[in-house]
């Protein structure tokens, strides 16, 4: 490419180093606020912060309960969200012709991915609560169990919040099993569905598990849309039951109790704090726990989706 | 036929039937076979549509509850309040103070607070998210591009409610000491916050859009004798300008629903001005700080219901002008 030299472009070549700068800031700006948060949360940070409860109207302690409730709450998330997403896009890739019904499904996840969390919110408040929840109440004829904010709307609404993310990476990883495969098997006498279950779903299993760290990790991060779904200011227990078969007890989730958040713990301490410079450090403790939880499910689905887009990129 | 007759005592029905099955070739799977494969694609087509159904299960709630509040307070009390004043003149007030004795529902303060930290936020990451869109796409080596582009992603999974307390704490403090703002925590604020959760969406829809445009445009430029920043300026982003604009609008869509950041970082006072460094209240804010504290089926829990539905309609255009502009630009690029 020696003759691309021959034409001199000074103002190109400031556009191109401007771009490079700028990149560079927007790495920095990155680390800025990882090195702030590390800094300032890393002397709080300890397995006993972790294990303990926030004490003292949460100018002390830890944020155990928190951590508790955001991991009730995304793994029913997971449990209602990822097997629907993941049928689902399986209906999208391998059954469905390119229909007026199927483009109009596929606009319908673009538009669910954008629509506003605080909407959501609104939504699992409308429908979940005041219409599933009431309803199921007055069926079963127990009183108020249901038709309240607690924890299973709150999983179920983040399920809808992000169905888009898991039908759209198990889409990929669908779209990246190549046709011959499937044209193979069907060659040698398997139905459609053995298939799917015995070539497809194999190979894209390390897509859908991208998916679903994606879709954790989102849900982690959110707080509008659980904000008046049953999350918690403070709760001196857990939201745990005995769930009892005879004498045998094992403890469960309880989906019908209300839950303390990690998010929204941190946005409470924020803004409705009885006493901020106590509550700072602890604050910076629970942020850096958070991201530290974020940023390890994305490294993780990061790096196994370059490992599998690698392995295909071989076949 | 006539061998037939002689040998039917000696094959049982399941032979014959299997011997008839194979004779026609693609009949060859049983019956019992095609129902399950049948019951099986009609089981996955029914969580396919669950996307869709939400969508208008949305719709439906938001305006089950929403569209109370046209009947209850009446579109002109969403856009003024006529306050007799104590000489009977009439005063129009423009304000968003729905607990008060006389409660006024106007939303202007809360669309103005919206448009005051979107328009802002969606400007500054509009320069800088195409900017690193176009240096990943076009100037980053491979290599660095493979490290790059997850530190994007990655920069996108920071959850909103950590921006805004850092704004809160960190950022408010810094921008009060350098420009001394009217407000400490105001609509400048907010919009920075805001801007680091839309630079990553338009960085990196901007680097797909133009990553598309086939390698032959490039070349073809080159091969005229222009230099990178031609190809770049020239081509590259002129080819791309559908994608560029289609993430842009995103962004800004992402920017009007996106709370926790405005919610603590915004300063939340509902104020009609154009003053950057002033406080606002947007209307995401406004749903997330008041509908724990209403009570259900009030004039002001429809009202919040309302503002729900103005907030999806607006976004679920600009996803669906966005996505058209996509859909259209992926059918151009194939040559």
């Amino acid at each position: 490419m020696n003759f691309q030299k021959k034409n001199k472009d000074l103002a190109g070549s400031f556009f191109i180093t401007s771009t490079k700068v700028l990149f560079g800031f927007l790495v920095f700006i990155l680390f800025l606020i990882l090195a702030k948060i590390t800094y300032e949360g890393i002397g709080v940070v300890s397995l006993e912060f972790i294990f303990d409860e926030p004490r003292n109207n949460m100018t002390e302690g830890g944020i155990w309960p928190a951590i508790f409730g955001t991991l009730a709450v995304t793994t029913i998330m997971v449990v209602l969200a990822v097997p629907i997403g993941v049928f689902g896009a399986i209906y999208l890739s391998e059954y469905a012709k390119d229909t007026f019904l199927t483009r109009i499904i596929r606009t319908a996840v673009n538009n669910l991915a954008g629509v506003p969390s605080i909407v959501f919110g609104l939504f699992g408040l409308g429908f979940f609560i005041l219409f599933l929840g009431q309803n199921i109440d007055e069926i079963l004829g127990t009183g108020l169990i249901w038709g309240q904010p607690c924890l299973l709307w709150a999983s179920a609404t983040l399920g809808v919040l992000v169905l888009p993310i898991v039908i759209v990476s198990t889409l990929e990883a669908l779209n990246s099993v190549p046709k011959s495969h499937r044209d193979a098997s069907l060659g040698l006498g398997a139905t459609k569905w053995q298939t799917i279950k015995k070539v497809i779903i194999p190979q894209a299993r390390p897509g859908i598990l991208t998916g679903t760290i994606l879709a954790i990790s989102r849900g982690v991060g959110e707080t509008a849309p659980i904000l008046f779904l049953g999350a918690a200011f403070f709760l001196p227990n857990l939201p745990v039951v005995d769930l009892c078969i005879g004498d045998y007890c094992i403890p469960m989730i309880n989906p019908a109790e209300q839950f303390m958040y990690l998010a929204y713990h941190i946005f409470i301490l924020a803004t409705q704090s009885s006493n901020p410079t106590l509550t700072l450090p602890l604050q910076y403790g629970s942020t850096l726990v958070l991201i530290g939880i974020t940023f390890l499910l994305n490294i993780t689905a990061i790096f196994m989706r370059y490992k599998y887009r690698k392995a295909i990129g071989r076949i | 036929m006539t061998n037939n007759s002689v040998i039917p005592e000696e094959i049982n029905e399941e032979d014959s039937a299997r011997i008839k099955a194979e004779s026609s070739f693609g009949k060859r799977i049983s019956l019992s076979v095609r129902v399950k494969e049948k019951i099986i694609e009609y089981f996955f087509a029914l969580n396919g549509t669950v996307a869709l159904i939400f969508i208008i299960l949305i719709f439906i709630f938001l305006f089950k509850e929403g569209i109370q509040a046209l009947n209850d307070i009446g579109v002109l009390d969403f856009i003024y309040y006529d306050q007799v004043q104590l000489d009977d003149s009439i005063k129009r007030l423009y304000e968003w103070y729905p607990t008060s004795s006389q409660p006024r529902f106007s939303l202007l303060p809360l669309v103005v607070g919206t448009l005051m930290t979107a328009i802002p936020a969606t400007l500054i990451s509009t320069f800088l998210g195409v900017g690193a869109g176009v240096y990943l796409s076009e100037i980053a080596k491979p290599k660095a591009r493979e490290f790059l582009k997850p530190l994007i992603e990655l920069f996108a999974s920071i959850p909103t409610v950590v921006l805004g307390f850092l704004m809160l704490v960190v950022g408010a403090t810094f921008f009060d000491d350098l420009f001394n703002p009217t407000n400490r925590l105001n609509a400048f604020i907010a919009a920075l916050g805001l801007s680091f959760v839309i630079i990553p969406i338009i960085a990196s829809m901007t680097e797909d859009a133009l990553r598309s445009i086939p390698n032959d445009l490039r070349m073809a430029s080159y091969g005229l004798g222009a230099t990178k920043w031609q190809t770049i300026s020239k081509v590259i982003i002129p080819a791309g300008f559908s994608g560029v604009s289609a993430s842009i609008l995103l962004g800004f869509g992402r920017a009007i629903g996106e709370t926790m950041i405005v919610l603590m970082a915004a300063g939340n006072a509902a104020n009609i001005t154009m003053d950057l460094f002033l406080s606002v209240r947007t209307m995401t804010a406004t749903i997330a700080a008041e509908m724990g504290e209403v009570s259900q089926g009030s004039d002001h829990y429809y009202a919040l219901f309302f503002i729900g539905i103005i907030l999806f309609t607006i976004t679920f255009f600009l996803n669906l002008i966005a996505e058209i502009i996509i859909n259209k630009m992926r059918k151009k690029n194939i040559f």
